[in-house]
């Protein structure tokens, strides 16, 4: 329960709108306590500039408990941070010491334009899923949740892919910027339960398809992804995701039409 | 009317032919350094060794018409992902820290390209203007008494060990297989291979170098 | 103003059925005639969206977040409730619409709550067809467990994350109708007021967070699952952005706002560690099986080690004022003596404010009993949790716990058919007040959010359109249209243009929260909430003369977007304490002091046996009371006791 106080000088980047070049701005944090969270530490300083009549940093965060996705950013260079499988509302400011300069970035990739400072638009994410990421089945039509046993070693898997949150960190932490783990992530989880075998081939195709149009860079298998994955997303998932379209592209009657982003 | 993708015009499916072909140059490069072993069998047997292969016409050019097909494919994928993943960046990190990758796989886009110039030299060097037509083993020998072309294929053999590692441990990722329970293995197998390929490969001008394969 | 119902009348177990027979239909050639539109993408927004745009509807989407997959309810941990009694321990949908009830402490409307029971077990059906994870044992059947003191196992549950699974099973079944052109999604698209035409809901005001732009929506009607209001504590469980603003803003135009002083309070929080505390963490109360409640005994004792403190110098107060319950007390009766205890100055952890705010957890005794590999086995995520936040280890020394806000069983009155009180617009999910009473039992909310949003919406909805069939077109020049929008932009104005700027809105909104959470917290008193009414207003002025949004109104400006929650939240919080202040009786986790009998909470079931729906008159802090009595056939209110 120790406390101490820090000064920190904060290298941030700041960007008016998804068409400015952006630039990087300089502030001072001032008596922060190893007890905030990293955002409370911006919040403080924001708090200031707006007082000072300037602009505060623009940053997303939701529910500051690591679960919505909302927030991410990259700090000094890892997305979300120094701390392994925490996202950036989860990190706390014990892991800095007094006198350290930190550099603040947005996810970078051509798939995720900068809105504002450190916000950017991640809707590419939601037209992969839209692309294919569901299982079919009508509301009020389903059968009994009983009647279909699945092994819980397969659940426990489906489980382990469908923790993503869709925060983006793999997409910001890949050399790449590829995608492939969070369109993986879905389709392992669904592929694995029998609920989604019927849709099993298009699902790989078309969310692959969407990724691609979408502009994200492919995988080289450097790892990065899964090392900064807040969740701890598995990179066997690509491999399976691998797997799931050239079975689904070489067995398939017709080839498929491409996407638009 | 939009167009209708093929495996190949996904990313992942690039990365799946840069993996066959991978698979077939590698197996290139083992048989290739197994054929050198000769080598050390003396003139006689490295120079017998040659002309067997060139007699065997079919299989020699077979062999030539595969590799040339799979040099095509793993180069012309390497270079439509590598155009692709640099514009999917956009804007570059002033601050960037890696946390998973390794030294192999950061430099497959220098290695890659390194070894490419490196197939041109050897061939030109041994292949298709050697000094000695017909002679392997006085080719060989004479050319890594030389200690600069000696020291050319040594680095050329070192970047061939690293890119071999990556590619091969990243081959059984991109076809699909990766298990918890197995991953380690494939780690170990890829540097063993690399190793296996590069310490045997560097073997050979050091050993003209120190005299111990003379002509 | 007249509160009809609109519940069914007969046997209790008919009731739903014989209802969705008499609705009124709407032919799937015509549904897509008519917009619907629905805003909050969560668990009830989220899968009303998604049916209503597979049966055929027109159907647009809003919600304020990046993306409709990070509505609150993916914050859920526990798990979700379902009668499916596959564990053959005597579970029944009247079991769970029993309990139900019960633990809504008799306030709550009965065919509400038999139709949640009915329904739950149809939820658990559609998440599994959609690929929600959930646990599942050996066999490959789904996995229970019992949950918040229920005495059968009833909760189904996906680890620790059940509502985010449950939210990405309604995510991606919205989607899929998003791909299929049935539904248009707005994100990053704040609803700022409701457009009421001929008396009916006809369309919202919406302003584009990323570029300013404040546009009309105009629909054939209105749904609001916009989530509930936990944060005008400032301090609360809840998402940074969840905000009672949609609500609010229908509510000035005549939808009445139920029982606002029903907040759920949850006694295993981690306590605020400083004044710049931006919100607090939950953990599961499941840490209450095994973990013993104590503080000191003597006041000279708070700021000792815990390690150093004696034993017969702790203070075990749950286990000595409930010795048959002990620590596992029911939630209000836990959170209300953390607060007495602090309040006589015995409490622990680091000074906020002047106080210290926080009680021991400790699993001392648990370890040495079990062995830590158990302990950890059952709380390992849960301790590293703590210790990311709190920087301690739990194996080594107490946790610290204190109460906070996690839910509002508060909100927009409906009838039966989800409506509220504005011909059009109806309300789902948390921000209806309609299914837990006075205090929510553990995963019901997931429970009732689902079914609002997959069963019950939907009928309802092609009830009212088959009744109105068509309404006048509404064009975007009417007058009705552009003064809600020209409403909107002036009142934006105001907020960037306050006479006297000074101060951010996190500011004042820290201020209304110390308020609310003293004088409208889990104990409350009549010169408590006499004085916030005075003091409520107060600040409003001040506000309202001194907030501080730099930039413009133009651009995407966060200051700006809660600056006009916070401006809400001031009127919310008043309503708050005016029912408070009225509703003489302790009932639920609301514990008025006057009102109580050896300490324990008196309800006054022969004058408060109703549903407060306030009226709003024009004046905040002046709304006009009405009451739905509320009549219990089945369940015959009993009185609560733990001791």
């Amino acid at each position: 329960m120790s406390e101490e106080l820090l000064n920190l000088t904060l290298h941030v980047w700041r960007q008016d709108g998804p068409d400015d070049a952006g630039r990087f701005e300089t502030h001072q944090a001032k008596d922060i306590t190893t007890h905030m969270s990293f955002l409370e530490m911006l919040d403080v300083v924001n708090e200031l500039l707006i007082e000072n009549g300037k602009s505060p940093i623009a940053f997303d965060h939701d529910c500051r408990e690591g679960i919505c996705g909302t927030c991410g950013m990259v700090i000094n260079g890892v997305a979300h941070g120094p701390q392994k499988l925490t996202t950036t509302c989860q990190l706390h400011m014990r892991q800095f010491k007094n006198g350290d300069e930190i550099w603040l970035e947005p996810w970078r990739a051509s798939g995720f334009p900068v809105l504002k400072d450190l916000v950017v638009d991640r809707t590419a994410f939601d037209r992969i899923i839209q692309a294919g990421g569901y299982i079919s089945i009508r509301t009020g039509s389903a059968s009994e949740a009983n009647e279909l046993p699945v092994a819980k070693e397969i659940a426990d898997q489906a489980m382990d892919a469908a923790e993503c949150i869709g925060c983006g960190a793999c997409v910001a932490a890949c050399p790449n910027a590829s995608a492939s783990l969070f369109t993986a992530a879905k389709i392992s989880h669904l592929s694995l339960l029998p609920q989604g075998q019927a849709e099993r081939q298009d699902r790989a195709r078309k969310m692959v398809a969407q990724m691609d149009a979408e502009g994200f860079g492919g995988c080289t298998n450097h790892g990065e992804c899964e090392a900064a994955c807040p969740k701890g997303v598995s990179l066997r998932w690509i491999a399976r995701m691998n797997r799931e379209l050239v079975r689904a592209m070489v067995t398939a009657d017709a080839p498929i039409e491409s996407r638009k982003r | 009317m939009q167009r209708a993708l093929t495996l190949h015009q996904t990313t992942i499916g690039k990365k799946v032919a840069m993996a066959l072909s991978g698979v077939i140059l590698v197996g290139f490069t083992v048989g290739h350094f197994l054929g050198n072993l000769n080598l050390y069998l003396g003139q006689e047997a490295m120079d017998g060794y040659a002309e067997t292969l060139q007699s065997l016409t079919p299989v020699l050019w077979g062999t030539r018409l595969l590799l040339l097909f799979a040099f095509g494919v793993h180069i012309a994928s390497a270079i439509s992902l590598w155009v692709r993943n640099t514009q999917a960046r956009g804007s570059r990190y002033k601050k960037r820290t890696d946390l998973a990758t390794d030294y192999a796989a950061r430099t497959m886009y220098w290695s890659g390209p390194i070894l490419l110039l490196f197939v041109v030299y050897h061939l030109l060097h041994f292949t298709i203007l050697p000094d000695h037509p017909g002679e392997v083993y006085r080719n060989v020998v004479e050319g890594f008494q030389n200690p600069l072309i000696a020291g050319v294929y040594m680095a050329a053999n070192v970047a061939l060990g690293f890119h071999i590692f990556h590619g091969f441990y990243s081959a059984f990722q991109t076809l699909g297989a990766n298990h918890p329970r197995y991953n380690s293995y494939r780690r170990d197998a890829a540097i063993a291979i690399s190793a296996a390929i590069t310490i045997g490969n560097l073997s050979f001008p050091i050993s003209v170098l120190a005299g111990l394969v003379t002509l | 103003m007249q509160l009809r119902s609109n519940e069914p009348t007969g046997p209790i177990e008919n009731r739903w059925e014989k209802h969705k027979e008499a609705n009124k239909l709407v032919s799937p050639a015509n549904r897509r005639k008519y917009t619907v539109i629905v805003v909050g993408s969560g668990l009830a927004g989220g899968a009303a969206a998604a049916s209503l745009g597979e049966m055929g509807y027109n159907v647009k989407c809003f919600c304020y977040q990046d993306s409709p997959r990070r509505a609150h309810s993916i914050a859920a941990q526990g798990g979700i409730n379902a009668a499916k009694n596959y564990q053959n321990d005597g579970d029944s949908v009247y079991r769970l619409f029993y309990d139900t009830v019960k633990g809504g402490d008799f306030r709550s409307r009965e065919s509400n709550v038999f139709r949640l029971a009915e329904l739950s077990v149809q939820i658990i059906d559609q998440a599994v067809a959609q690929g929600v994870p959930f646990a599942r044992e050996y066999g490959g059947l789904l996995g229970n467990r019992s949950f918040g003191g229920a005495q059968v196992s009833r909760t189904f549950y996906a680890r620790g994350q059940t509502g985010q699974q449950l939210l990405l099973g309604a995510y991606q079944a919205l989607s899929r109708q998003i791909e299929a052109g049935t539904v248009e999604m707005f994100s990053r698209t704040e609803m700022l007021d409701l457009i009421v035409h001929d008396g009916r809901a006809r369309g919202i005001v919406t302003r584009c967070m990323k570029t300013g732009k404040v546009s009309p929506h105009i629909a054939d009607m209105v749904i609001l699952c916009t989530g509930g209001y936990g944060n005008v504590f400032y301090l609360s469980t809840n998402a940074k952005g969840c905000n009672c603003t949609a609500a609010w803003r229908t509510h000035r135009h005549g939808a009445a706002f139920a029982n606002p002083c029903y907040t759920q309070i949850h006694p295993t929080c981690i306590p605020q560690a400083g004044t710049y505390q931006s919100k607090l963490t939950l953990m599961s109360e499941s840490l209450r099986n095994d973990g013993r409640v104590w503080v000191p005994r003597k006041k000279e004792d708070v700021t000792k080690r815990p390690e150093d403190i004696a034993e017969e110098d702790r203070y075990y107060y749950l286990e000595e004022r409930y010795p048959a319950f002990g620590n596992l007390v029911p939630r209000d009766v836990a959170s209300r003596n953390a607060l007495y205890v602090t309040n006589d100055g015995l409490g622990v952890g680091p000074e906020v404010d002047g106080e210290r705010r926080g009680v021991y957890l400790d699993f001392g005794d648990a370890i040495d009993r079990l062995g830590e590999q158990t302990i950890q086995e059952r709380y390992g995520n849960l301790f590293e949790m703590y210790e990311r936040i709190t920087n301690d280890s739990p194996y080594e020394t107490p946790m610290r716990i204190y109460p906070a806000t996690h839910y509002t069983m508060g909100g927009l009155w409906v009838d039966y058919n989800l409506e509220t009180t504005i011909p059009g617009l109806f309300a789902g999910g948390e921000a209806n007040f309609s299914d837990h009473g006075a205090n929510r039992l553990g995963a019901s909310a997931l429970m009732q959010g689902l079914a609002d949003g997959y069963f019950v919406l939907p009928f309802t909805v092609g009830n009212y359109l088959g009744e109105v069939r068509t309404l006048p077109p509404l064009a975007e020049d009417h007058a009705d249209v552009t003064g809600a929008v020209t409403a909107v932009e002036e009142r934006i104005q105001k907020l960037m243009n306050a006479p006297d700027p000074k101060h951010a809105p996190e500011h004042f909104h820290r201020m209304l929260g110390r308020i609310i959470w003293t004088k409208c917290g889990m104990s409350r008193n009549k010169e408590g909430l006499e004085k916030a009414l005075r003091d409520i207003p107060k600040l409003r002025d001040q506000f309202w003369r001194e907030v501080k949004i730099t930039g413009t109104g133009e651009e995407l400006n966060q200051t700006l977007e809660r600056a006009g929650r916070v401006a809400d939240f001031f009127e919310l919080g008043e309503l708050m304490c005016l029912d408070a202040l009225r509703r003489e009786e302790s009932c639920g986790g609301h514990f008025r002091e006057e009102h109580e009998e050896n300490g324990e909470a008196l309800r006054d079931d022969d004058n408060f046996s109703y549903v407060a729906a306030w009226e709003w008159t024009g004046t905040p802090g002046e709304p006009r009371l009405n009451k739905e009595p509320l009549t219990f056939e089945y369940v015959k209110p009993s009185k609560r006791s733990y001791k």
